[in-house]
């Protein structure tokens, strides 16, 4: 088995591909995968992240750029040749044969004797906690653990390349979990450089090392999970990943890397800049609901208090802002925090400068 | 589950009853009209005279030990094999082309299928007969082209009845490997081209177990209407092949042997009944089959 050592890298050159019709599915991509790591390509549908997923394992020849896998420019290979194994989103195991042909099926194609296979594909199932089940056939076996099988079964032709094709999206919210971790386990055990293609940004930020966020064919942002939710580049991002107040309003002074907002509900903001912004720039303002606290001097903006929603752990309340901006508010829940009344004026700051993030409009 | 919500939604009514009698009709009209018949055959087939007043296994033993009658049979159940095979062949590739186009030529394509069935088989035949004749279009193009010196004979021979029938039988072949091969997750030979398999590998062990009910399904059919195609079969075959129902149909018609003709309607249902078992156990034994979702 591959040590974390000797996993391959992938490197996506300026990746552009129309579609017959003409339609733009992904626009100069550049990402640049570590060997051993776990990206996750993030974005809604439509974003072009399983347009990307095909052209990586050679399903889709794409209009320019390059896919580079270890040292090899692997464009001019067809899909049988790459070595890229795929965890399809339906798993789509080949249902008339057992679970220990399906596993084989890899290495039966690259011509290994009967015997070897069944034995590796013994040792992938024991790995994947499926070693009893090898007789049967993949209806007979619950989604969690065909899911498995997919895994084992693209593990078992140690790939340079694991694609993942929103491998959770099937499962109920319970099992997700103890998939997710169990997927992670494998990936560190196996060191297989890894990409997970989703749309659910939980997935993407606990289980992937690096986060792509992608929209509209565009690669928004490439970093860290915590690079991706605390410094968002874009307004998408900010938007997309966790969830934001945005509230409009103009800059009044500049300094490096952050603004002055005066907001339109009234009272200045400052906040950091990843886009240059110059003063009397008409901008967006993004706040997180668990960045804002309420205050009572004559810092943030005022508004009034439209509903208090008690979540379990957290508590979050609705406020309309003087300009009728609707912002969300969450507050770990304690044994003192207070629901508040609707129509209560009250004012709303962040909690540290540099909270708040600006975006030109 | 269908039968389950409807009798919460109705009235307190015997549903199994209720179904059973609108099957009434058509059960008795094949009771009178195919299992009487059928049963009266049986009746005339156990006479040794053509008066039908002794009675006897003669008839069956007759046939059995007829090395002419018993190579009638042979010849049928050949041909029938001959045009199955031919519309596998031939079928199986426009079946899989139709999955693989657009709305606008699936449907050109269906219409081609089709057409064989919407013309007279008289027609149809007789079309054939032109086509393959020593004067027709064939032998006339390949003569005119210098690539043939005397005319080829194509009808009245095995291989022009074969394409005679396996033109008309066509669809019976077609449109259950469409339904079967769409039936197929177009993710499974993906999955099967990244895991290594070539597309010769990805065909011989996914797509094909997994159409292996329209195949089935397919046979079954085509082989069925091909062994009992009489008009096809006596027009385009002419006179020196001799198949069942021809065969049959002198007896009865001309010599007027109608123990013997029962004998031998009796004798071919059952050679046809158990090479339509025989489809639907290898069928059964293929483990892609009923399981391609």
């Amino acid at each position: 088995m591959a040590s974390v050592s000797e996993a391959k890298s992938l490197v996506l050159d300026r990746i552009t591909h129309r579609f017959a019709s003409g339609t733009m599915a992904v626009s100069d991509i550049n990402l640049d995968v570590k060997g051993g790591e776990i990206i996750a390509l993030l974005g809604p549908s439509g974003c072009g992240k399983t347009t990307l997923l095909r052209i990586i394992a050679g399903f889709i020849g794409q209009s320019e750029g390059r896919v580079i896998i270890g040292n090899d420019v692997v464009d001019a290979l067809p899909p049988n040749r790459r070595a890229v194994g795929i965890v399809f989103q339906n798993y789509a195991l080949f249902p008339h044969l057992s679970i220990t042909e399906n596993v084989g099926y890899g290495l039966a194609a690259r011509g290994v004797d009967k015997a070897t296979r069944n034995k590796e594909a013994q040792r992938l199932l024991d790995m994947v906690q499926l070693g009893p089940f090898g007789e049967r056939l993949p209806r007979q076996l619950s989604g969690g653990q065909q899911q498995r099988v997919a895994l084992a079964r693209a593990l078992a032709i140690k790939p340079s390349i694991l694609l993942l094709d929103e491998p959770f999206a099937a499962l109920d919210k319970n099992l997700r979990l103890d998939m997710q971790i169990e997927v992670k386990r494998l990936q560190r055990m196996a060191g297989t450089t890894t990409l997970i293609v989703t749309h659910d940004q939980e997935e993407a930020l606990s289980m992937a090392d690096r986060v792509a966020v992608l929209s509209h064919g565009h690669l928004e942002q490439f970093g860290t999970p915590s690079e991706i939710y605390d410094q968002p580049q874009t307004l998408f991002v900010n938007s997309f990943v966790g969830t934001a107040n945005k509230m409009k309003g103009v800059v009044v002074a500049t300094d490096a890397g952050g603004a002055k907002v005066a907001l339109e509900a009234g009272g200045e903001i400052i906040a950091r800049a990843p886009k240059p912004v110059s003063a009397s720039d008409k901008v967006t303002v993004c706040l997180r609901p668990e960045h804002l606290t309420f205050v009572s001097d004559d810092t943030g903006f005022g508004g009034e208090i439209g509903m208090a929603l008690p979540l379990g752990a957290t508590v979050v309340h609705e406020i309309k802002a003087k300009d009728g901006t609707s912002i969300k508010i969450s507050q770990a829940r304690t044994g003192g925090t207070p629901l508040r009344e609707a129509g209560t004026p009250v004012r709303v700051a962040p909690l540290a400068a540099g909270l708040a993030t600006v975006f030109p409009e | 589950m269908k039968s389950a919500t409807a009798a919460s939604t109705t009235a307190p009514r015997d549903v199994t009853s209720f179904s059973l009698g609108l099957a009434l009709p058509l059960g008795a009209a094949f009771a009178i009209f195919f299992v009487l018949p059928l049963a009266q055959l049986f009746y005339l087939s156990l006479h040794n005279d053509t008066a039908a007043t002794v009675w006897g296994l003669g008839q069956y033993i007759k046939f059995l030990t007829d090395p002419f009658s018993l190579s009638v049979l042979g010849a049928t159940l050949l041909l029938g094999a001959e045009v199955t095979l031919a519309c596998l062949v031939l079928g199986y590739p426009i079946a899989w082309l139709y999955q693989r186009s657009g709305s606008r030529v699936q449907t050109l394509i269906i219409m081609i299928v089709l057409l064989p069935l919407l013309t007279s088989v008289v027609v149809r035949t007789f079309a054939w007969i032109v086509i393959l004749g020593r004067q027709g279009i064939i032998n006339s193009v390949l003569q005119s082209l210098g690539l043939i010196g005397t005319p080829l004979r194509m009808i009245y021979t095995q291989g022009g009845l074969i394409a005679a029938l396996a033109q008309v039988q066509m669809p019976l072949m077609v449109l259950p490997l469409i339904t079967a091969i769409g039936r197929i997750d177009p993710n499974l030979s993906d999955a099967s081209a990244s895991l290594g398999a070539g597309s010769w590998r990805t065909f011989v062990k996914v797509m094909l177990p997994l159409s292996m009910p329209g195949i089935i399904a397919g046979c079954t059919l085509t082989y069925a209407a091909a062994i009992t195609a009489f008009i096809t079969q006596s027009l385009v075959g002419g006179g020196q092949m001799l198949f069942m129902p021809m065969y049959l149909y002198q007896q009865a018609s001309t010599l007027q042997n109608w123990p013997f003709a029962a004998a031998i309607s009796i004798i071919f249902l059952f050679a046809v009944l158990a090479i339509v078992a025989l489809f639907s156990t290898l069928g059964r034994r293929a483990r892609g089959y009923g399981d391609a979702r």
